[in-house]
């Protein structure tokens, strides 16, 4: 007997019970589901995580106190009591490191408001006091006007260069360069317009303004430690970059040789790493959880082939006696079992993806398949469909046809 | 005349725990090819196990039974099974059709195990519906028919894979007398045909449609009789 009659015998049999077939699968529907859903949002977010780290210039890496990613509760002792990164120990950085091409200094200020006569922004705005090359290590071009001076650095000067949507803000009709501008009630003058960046993780980039980092710390005095940004020549001497920054900076810190840096160095590649081994965790524990609610939904499926098996006594006795196999009869049993494990691991496969893409497309991560994740949705199951069908199938393949016509 | 089944000294023994159960003591008979056989015998006579046995439904304790010149007392479920779908058609009191399906499937379904392609399976199952009066019920489920065109069905199921034995159960137990003696007559002529019948039954009146009746009580041939051809003697 070919296993396209049986194949075709098992979804016939599937078709005349459908209520108590749905029934049956939407089990494996809402474990396959949830496991493929949780994937596939954890997927979107990931390739939105890593596009928006992708803000950082290319060859580009931070080094600040604190480390970018701290899982495992709040900042802890270790980093706090570390000394701040000071302007002078910045200075000294870019005069003694050797191998890097753009080096910034960035002291950040958030949740400011600006001002431009009767205009005022949100209180969201970012100030930044930086050096000359913050674009460069950031990204950021200048559309209009121009960006800070090593003179304008030197001498603390009142200027400042602003992001689209201050301009929007504050300059619904007019050319801003030139004009007088409120930066947290003091003035500036604006000097620069950026070309528009866009948004990282749901956050403007383009609600910013940047003035010189002496005039940063004149305003908002010296105590926090400071970012720097540096940018390495290429790739290939990226390393070696780092490398010397890392070794100059512990000698301006007085890092004994053989202590651990007191400062952190991460860049896009050492964030996407983290974020990663982060996700993992959240992918173990919706395996795990997964795992139990197909091993439920495998339980049903069980249950109701062994009722199904009961049942169908009598229609066994026939089809044995009329000189079914008891391997036809295995493989009819199993089969159902199995089609009814896939139809619901295929529902749950497209349901899942559709939905995990939602919350993705929700978080404003680009739309991705987990085709790995749809494979060992499809093996574990058939997995489930054969191991919790096989005893039922051998049940009813077992059946004494005499008696099994006698079954009423 | 050629022999079809040949039982020698078959012993039916069931162990229940301690006890053992005879229900054949010693049987041995022979039946011919186109002879039309009842068996016959009170609840409990062994005449159901004599019935299991012949359609291979179940094996001896000990003795032979040859069936088409084949051992089948020593065969395993799957050699039965086989002997079971191309030499035995099946029909029993209770009909025994696939509630689900309609009557062209299943008097199909003796085909699909046989592993007959589709398109011929369809077509041998149609004549064999046609050959007992149902070419217009061929899409009717079982509970769409009477009880007779029901039994019709299940005859044409037992005809389909063209067997060397029909074996019959009580074949007319479930229907009135008339519907009765038609599917009486229907197994009649199927026998002038050429096919062997054996039906086991208690009633009188159906064994008399056959020419042999061979009575069981206790375990043991009780008397076998068979009735001369007119014109003979």
């Amino acid at each position: 007997m070919l296993i396209i009659e049986i194949f075709k015998l098992s979804l016939n049999t599937l078709r005349t019970n459908k209520l108590r077939a749905i029934l049956t699968l939407s089990g494996i529907v809402i474990g396959v589901f949830s496991i493929i859903a949780i994937m596939t949002a954890l997927s979107a977010l990931q390739s939105g995580i890593e596009s928006g780290l992708s803000q950082l210039g290319s060859n580009t890496f931070q080094v600040q106190k604190f480390p970018a990613v701290n899982i495992g509760g709040p900042m802890n002792a270790k980093y706090r009591n570390r000394p701040d990164i000071t302007y002078e120990q910045g200075v000294k950085l870019m005069e003694k490191a050797t191998t890097y091409k753009y080096m910034a200094l960035e002291y950040w200020k958030s949740g400011k408001v600006f001002k431009h006569g009767q205009f005022a922004t949100n209180p969201n705005m970012g100030i930044c006091g930086t050096t000359p090359d913050w674009t460069y290590t950031n990204d950021y071009y200048v559309k209009d006007g121009r960006f800070l001076s090593e003179k304008e650095i030197q001498s603390s000067a009142d200027v400042c260069i602003i992001g689209l949507e201050v301009v929007e803000k504050l300059f619904p009709k007019s050319n801003p360069i030139g004009k007088k501008i409120l930066l947290d009630n003091r003035d500036f003058i604006v000097i620069g317009v950026f070309e528009p960046k866009g948004e990282s993780f749901g956050q403007s980039l383009d609600n910013i303004a940047i003035v010189p980092i002496t005039k940063m710390l004149e305003i908002y005095g010296r105590r926090e430690s400071l970012n720097i940004s540096v940018q390495a020549s290429s790739k290939d001497n990226y390393f070696e970059t780092v490398e010397n920054v890392t070794s100059v900076l512990r000698v301006i810190r007085g890092v004994r040789p053989g202590d651990e840096n007191n400062f952190e160095i991460y860049s896009n590649e050492s964030l996407i790493s983290s974020v990663n081994s982060f996700t993992q965790y959240f992918k173990y524990g919706a395996g795990f959880i997964s795992f139990i609610a197909l091993l439920a939904a495998g339980i049903g499926i069980m249950n109701i082939m062994l009722v199904s098996v009961t049942e169908r006594t009598k229609e066994i006795g026939i089809r044995k006696a009329i000189g079914a196999r008891s391997s036809n009869i295995l493989t009819q049993f199993l089969v159902e079992a199995i089609i009814l494990s896939q139809v619901g691991g295929v529902i749950g496969i497209i349901l899942g993806v559709l939905s995990g893409n939602l919350l993705g497309i929700y978080l404003q991560a680009s739309v991705v398949i987990p085709v790995d994740w749809v494979i060992i949705g499809l093996v574990s199951c058939t997995m489930v469909g054969i191991i919790f069908g096989v005893y039922p199938a051998y049940k009813a393949a077992k059946l004494n046809p005499i008696d099994a016509l006698r079954y009423e | 005349m050629e022999s079809l089944i040949k039982i020698e000294n078959i012993v039916k023994r069931y162990d229940m725990g301690a006890e053992e159960l005879y229900a054949l003591k010693n049987v041995s008979f022979e039946i011919n090819k186109n002879e039309y056989v009842a068996i016959m015998g009170p609840s409990g006579s062994g005449k159901s196990t004599l019935m299991n046995i012949i359609g291979c439904l179940d094996t001896p304790t000990s003795g032979t039974y040859i069936l088409n010149g084949k051992d089948v007392s020593e065969m395993d479920d799957n050699e039965l099974a086989h002997i079971r779908n191309k030499e035995i058609g099946f029909v029993f009191q209770t009909f025994n059709l696939l509630a689900r399906s309609n009557a062209l499937h299943n008097v199909e379904l003796p085909l699909v195990y046989a592993g007959i392609s589709k398109n011929e399976r369809i077509k041998i199952a149609e004549d064999a519906l046609a050959s007992v009066g149902l070419e217009d019920r061929m899409k009717h489920k079982p509970n769409e028919l009477s009880g007779g065109q029901r039994q019709r069905v299940a005859i044409a199921r037992a005809l389909v894979n063209n067997p060397s034995l029909i074996l019959a159960d009580e074949p007319t137990g479930n229907l009135d007398t008339k519907t009765g003696e038609e599917i009486m007559a229907l197994l009649a002529d199927l026998n002038s045909k050429g096919n062997t019948i054996i039906i086991v039954t208690h009633e009188k009146d159906i064994a008399k449609h056959a020419r042999r009746i061979i009575k069981i009580r206790d375990g043991l041939i009780a008397d076998d009789t068979t009735k001369p051809l007119k014109g003979e003697i």
